[in-house]
């Protein structure tokens, strides 16, 4: 009996002076456990199936004993050629396509192809569509969040708050089915407006979820931020100090936890970001610990969008009054001749653009979203490029985790937050 | 209109081309001799201080006679600026353009991309392999505009490839090396893989 409460003590030892966490000692090298293990390297495959790599990632991980050497990272296991797919496409048409890029939080992306289509020609929405879309977004965040939340917490061994935070997930895809129709391809937005106006229950079924959803946030916190085994498998874990997060590209909360104030809703702000009383948190250390912290923080602050976005949602039409953008109401198409035209080319002939380009970049859950439209003046882009902050997370992989044990790359690899769908595009 | 665009005119001459001011975006069209020169001064220098690399992508238009752009979109978190610098290639000559890894390492990832895309070669990278595509993929560039929608091979031969694949071929020689499985090999598993053929199927040509 006592045997077994040396045993406890050792696996969880505590705190030193500073109140940072102690870890098991773990021997540096195999050498020290026996000389002849000394200078063999070992190559493990993981992935593309295996449940820890988040999707199709497929690491190839040079070993010396448990210590990762080098990490190879291969994708493109899901490449669809969406940026092709897009040159064939009318504007209205690529929206489809974004539902499946970033397909935890698919109304943010719908949101940032418009966003950039509309810049390129030059359109200005309505008020309520934009409170509309600040909300989509926000309701993206959090289920992208959450469901961040729920696989890291299981890959690093705790199952409870996956159920939590699904739950939290389930309840914005019911109000998502609510609105559009769809839990997954919710194809929200058109250019120039959305493809539906709220349901009357919506509203009041979006309050409710506001005020009941920070309970869980917290018993998250409560269940996680202080565990001794959280914090021992997450602190001084990946670390990347702000000059390099900046040198790698990265964004979203990758950025804000190694200690870089940039979110592009306060840096560059859009959809009237700037009217909206909210913090950006920011971390200190860099670590996969800061990561949580920043996404936990960020889901109160979402929080507190929602609920200033639905207090100020204006009345008022949701789309551009513009014929030759939104398509007429179909009881009109059928009666009028001069709206029938305009369907009819609308349908036949796309929303033209005219000749240029336009670059517009969003504050997606991973990170900054671009869209880079190029135009000929026809209705089909000639470039549509997505900037996948995914992908350009992902690839500092290697950077953190080298030097790492092969069970602080589950957590690395976790806390970069991929979606394989927007990886590999 | 950005400052740094006159600014660059400035210290550069006639290596800058056109500059174009639309939508709130400024756009310097720089010669491909001078364009490393120019993306290390809006780095380096005080004042530009262009630290974040936000994308490096290329454009080709349907019009076959206009050139193929390389595009990368620098920003400065300081001064909270955009800019995008662009280089004309002739499609019809030789893709090159100088890498900037050593300036962003977040371009790593990104060259790679065009390069898997387009067939641009960016001088200097470190790694230069495709990365969305299979390393021995031989159809082509996908996003250049000769590239068929459904690819180059016909549907027959694109499953026949995707099923004769060669398993040993899913590491890399550098990788086995690691391993020290390479020896462990059988001798013709070994020869193919040392004349580069890795998903190809044998006597395939």
């Amino acid at each position: 009996m006592s045997k077994r409460t040396v045993e406890l003590s050792v696996a969880t030892p505590g705190s030193d002076a500073q109140g940072n966490p102690l870890r098991v000692p773990i021997p540096a090298s195999p050498a020290d456990v026996d000389p002849e293990l000394g200078g063999e390297h070992l190559l493990v495959n993981i992935g593309p199936q295996h449940p820890a790599t988040h999707g199709v990632l497929r690491l190839v991980v040079e070993l010396e004993g448990e210590t990762v050497v080098r990490v190879i990272p291969h994708v493109g296991y899901l490449h669809s050629g969406f940026e092709k797919l897009g040159e064939y496409r009318h504007y209205n048409q690529i929206i489809p396509l974004t539902d499946r890029t970033d397909y935890l939080a698919p109304m943010s992306n719908n949101v940032g192809v418009v966003l950039a289509a509309e810049k390129l020609m030059g359109i200005e929405i309505t008020p309520r569509c934009q409170v509309l879309r600040v909300i989509a977004c926000e309701m993206s965040r959090i289920i992208s969040h959450m469901v961040w939340l729920g696989t890291t917490s299981i890959d690093l061994g705790a199952f409870t708050p996956f159920l939590w935070a699904f739950q939290q997930r389930e309840r914005i895809y019911n109000l998502q089915e609510m609105w559009t129709g769809a839990r997954l391809t919710t194809s929200l937005t058109r250019v120039g407006g959305l493809l539906a106006d709220v349901p009357d229950k919506f509203v009041t079924d979006l309050r409710t979820f506001t005020e009941t959803f920070p309970d869980t946030l917290d018993e998250i916190d409560r269940v996680l931020t202080r565990n001794a085994v959280w914090v021992g498998r997450t602190q001084n874990i990946g670390v990347l100090t702000a000059e390099e997060a900046i040198n790698y590209s990265l964004s979203g909360p990758m950025l804000r936890a190694s200690g870089v104030p940039w979110d592009l809703r306060k840096d560059k702000p859009y959809l009237g970001y700037e009217n909206y009383d909210f913090d950006v948190p920011v971390g200190e250390h860099g670590d996969v610990y800061d990561r949580f912290l920043v996404r936990l923080e960020e889901c109160y602050q979402s929080n507190r969008i929602l609920k200033q976005a639905l207090d100020r949602l204006p009345e008022g039409p949701i789309n551009v009054d513009d014929p030759r953008v939104i398509l007429p109401p179909k009881s009109r198409a059928m009666n009028d001749m001069e709206a029938m035209i305009y369907h009819f080319k609308q349908v036949m002939e796309g929303v033209k653009a005219p000749v240029g380009e336009a670059y517009a970049g969003i504050e997606n859950p991973k990170g900054e979203l671009g869209n880079y439209f190029v135009s000929d003046g026809t209705a089909k882009p000639v470039r549509w490029r997505i900037r996948p902050p995914a992908f350009i997370n992902l690839a500092s992989i290697s950077k953190m985790a080298e030097g790492h044990l092969l069970s602080d790359l589950i957590a690395i690899n976790a806390s970069v937050d991929i979606v394989m769908g927007e990886v590999d595009r | 209109m950005n400052s740094s665009a006159n600014a660059l005119q400035a210290t550069f001459g006639n290596a800058i081309g056109r500059v174009v001011d639309a939508r709130g975006e400024t756009i310097v069209y720089v010669s491909p001799a001078k364009v490393r020169d120019v993306l290390v001064w809006l780095k380096q220098t005080a004042g530009q201080d262009y630290n974040y690399l936000v994308d490096v992508t290329a454009v080709e238009y349907r019009d076959r006679e206009r050139p193929l752009e390389v595009v990368w979109n620098l920003r400065s978190l300081s001064s909270r600026q955009d800019l995008r610098i662009k280089v004309e290639l002739d499609p019809r000559g030789e893709l090159a353009v100088p890498s900037v890894v050593d300036l962003w390492a977040g371009a790593n990832w990104l060259e790679r991309e065009v390069y898997d895309m387009f067939g641009v070669t960016f001088t200097g990278h470190p790694d230069l392999r495709r990365i969305l595509m299979w390393e021995t993929y031989a159809e082509g560039y996908p996003l250049r505009k000769d590239f068929p929608l459904r690819g180059r091979f016909s549907r027959s031969e694109q499953v026949r490839q995707a099923l004769n694949v060669n398993p040993e071929g899913h590491y890399s020689m550098e990788e086995l090396a690691i391993a020290d499985a390479y020896d462990e090999l059988p001798r013709d598993m070994r020869d193919r893989l040392a004349r580069g053929e890795r998903d190809k199927i044998p006597n395939s040509e």
